[in-house]
């Protein structure tokens, strides 16, 4: 699928880091130093502690597809339906991608099916996470 | 709250339903004002506390000539209304105001004199949600319901189901905007939105409002209308990222809101004898009806399927054939509280006979926030 321009994300200094690890062709997560906990979407603290002193870990990329729809309403920038996807990520948090390399159907998309990080660079500045059949197109 | 201490004696809805291209959204709370006002025997300058979401207190205040002691602009969806009721009746309790209407207007159809909800591109939703292809509600509130399905079982003849016995109702109501019977089979051939869910299986987009007048129980039996109690009121909230729910099988700020409800309100699920559950979209009741605790998790498509919230059925829910088929213009919690009290003063078009307590269910912002209100007609 193509990328509406028009909603393209605006990074802000909490999740700068986010972006230039896509970028760099790196999922990036958060891990507080105090607990342990390993969250998404970034922020300066641990949400389940509120400690301040967090770090940033690369994620493996690994999840599995956690639950999806397919828009029929297809926008002028796509080039037919596509899935809008929730995936579970081998550390535990979960994020909204796209499944690509494979069918856009019910079929295809199988709920649990593990799948891969894959990155979309859409624009100069940014570079999509999403995601694939692991081990490849299909 | 105090059960019973605050009761709704003043309720409309604007005169037309629907397809409204003769008029702005702030006139749109305005004439829902107005026939509230009507309905009660009140005036502007009776006015002294004031609730809206969309359009701000003050713009109403002013267009309607209103000096308020109390304003809530309390902004979380399409269940700011039961969190704006929840608001009020603690205000009135507290002294802080007497006599509160609360409006909900919204041009969602024609689009006139309203304001289009902007992406913020650097929100959290902005960077890592919108820009996956999300083109509103229909492909984000729907997201988690493939889990549900599969977890619990859900059929997809069941999702449809929802959206078949709601047009019963709906049938009954002429101000209903979709009133022929339909099949699951029709759901099935109807236009596919996001898959799982047709277009039967989303709510309408319509204009319309809505408003309520709430006073002191006390004063309440100086009023023109049969006054409804407020016996138990909840709200809560989760997350604005439907990517991020705790739990794509059920909603936290339902759960949350809903048992603060029951709770002070005093009641057990089998003294509800009627139930609105706003459902923008098919999962909405299935999700409602085992969060709110009526039913365990995964048995609120069978208890749908066997008719026990349809005519005739031991709770009927959704009974002015909801958003789905009634009307829904963008936040349609104004119009379940609507119904709620049509029910409870016994003047609904599918009125349920005898009722005396009506739990209605709210939600906002896709599974971000929700409210609960548990009405009475008993004193």
């Amino acid at each position: 699928m193509a990328v509406n321009p028009k909603t393209l994300p605006k990074p802000t200094p909490e999740t700068q880091h986010f972006w230039d690890g896509a970028k760099a062709e790196q999922l990036l997560l958060q891990q507080c130093d105090a607990c342990q906990h390993i969250y998404f979407p970034p922020r300066p603290f641990c949400p389940e502690c509120a400690s301040r002193k967090v770090s940033v870990i690369k994620a493996s990329g690994k999840a599995v597809l956690y639950s999806y729809v397919i828009n029929h309403r297809v926008p002028k920038w796509a080039d037919g339906p596509y899935s809008i996807a929730v995936v579970q990520l081998e550390e535990g948090p979960r994020m909204m991608t796209n499944i690509v390399d494979v069918e856009q159907t019910p079929e295809a998309l199988v709920l649990d099916m593990p799948v891969e990080v894959v990155f979309d660079a859409v624009s100069e500045d940014i570079t999509l996470p999403k995601f694939r059949p692991a081990g490849g197109a299909s | 709250m105090k059960p019973r201490s605050i009761a709704i004696v003043g309720a409309a809805e604007t005169t037309e339903l629907g397809k409204i291209p003769n008029a702005s959204q702030i006139q749109l709370h305005a004439d829902a004002a107005l026939n509230a006002m009507a309905d009660c025997g009140l005036g502007p300058k009776d006015i002294d506390g004031i609730a809206c979401a969309a359009e701000w207190p003050t713009d109403l205040a002013h267009y309607l000539g209103i000096t308020p002691t109390w304003v809530d602009g309390t902004m979380v969806g399409g269940c700011s209304f039961m969190i704006h009721l929840r608001h009020a009746a603690a205000a009135i309790n507290e002294g802080l105001c007497t006599t509160v209407l609360i409006t909900h207007g919204e041009s969602g159809r024609s689009w006139i004199g309203s304001k289009a909800m902007g992406n913020n591109q650097a929100s959290l939703g902005g960077q890592f949600e919108i820009p996956f292809g999300c083109l509103g509600p229909p492909t984000m509130f729907t997201i988690p319901v493939l889990r549900y399905m599969k977890d619990r079982g859900l059929t997809h003849e069941q999702l449809a189901n929802v959206a078949v016995v709601q047009r019963e109702w709906a049938g009954m109501n002429p101000r209903a905007s979709f009133r022929d019977p339909i099949t699951v089979q029709d759901v099935f051939d109807s236009k596919m939105i996001a898959y799982p869910f047709h277009i039967l299986e989303c709510c309408l987009v319509t204009d319309g409002g809505g408003a309520l007048i709430l006073t002191t129980a006390e004063r309440a039996k100086d009023f023109p209308t049969k006054p409804v109690y407020v016996l138990g009121t909840g709200e809560s909230v989760e997350t604005p990222m439907i990517s991020q729910m705790e739990d794509f099988t059920s909603s936290r700020a339902f759960k949350v809101s809903g048992a603060k409800a029951f709770n002070e309100a005093g009641i057990c699920h089998g003294d509800v004898d009627h139930l609105m559950i706003y459902d923008a979209f098919a999962h909405l009741p299935i999700y409602g009806l085992e969060d709110l605790g009526f039913v365990k998790p995964g048995e609120a498509g069978d208890y749908i399927w066997e008719r026990n919230t349809a005519p005739g059925g031991e709770l009927p829910m959704n009974t002015n054939g909801g958003g789905l088929s009634y009307m829904h213009s963008g936040m349609y919690g104004m119009y379940a509280l609507q119904e709620s009290v049509r029910q409870m003063r016994g003047v609904a078009p599918a009125q349920i006979d005898g009722a005396k307590i009506s739990v209605c269910h709210g939600v906002g912002g896709m599974f971000g926030a929700s409210g609960t209100i548990v009405m009475t007609n008993e004193k």
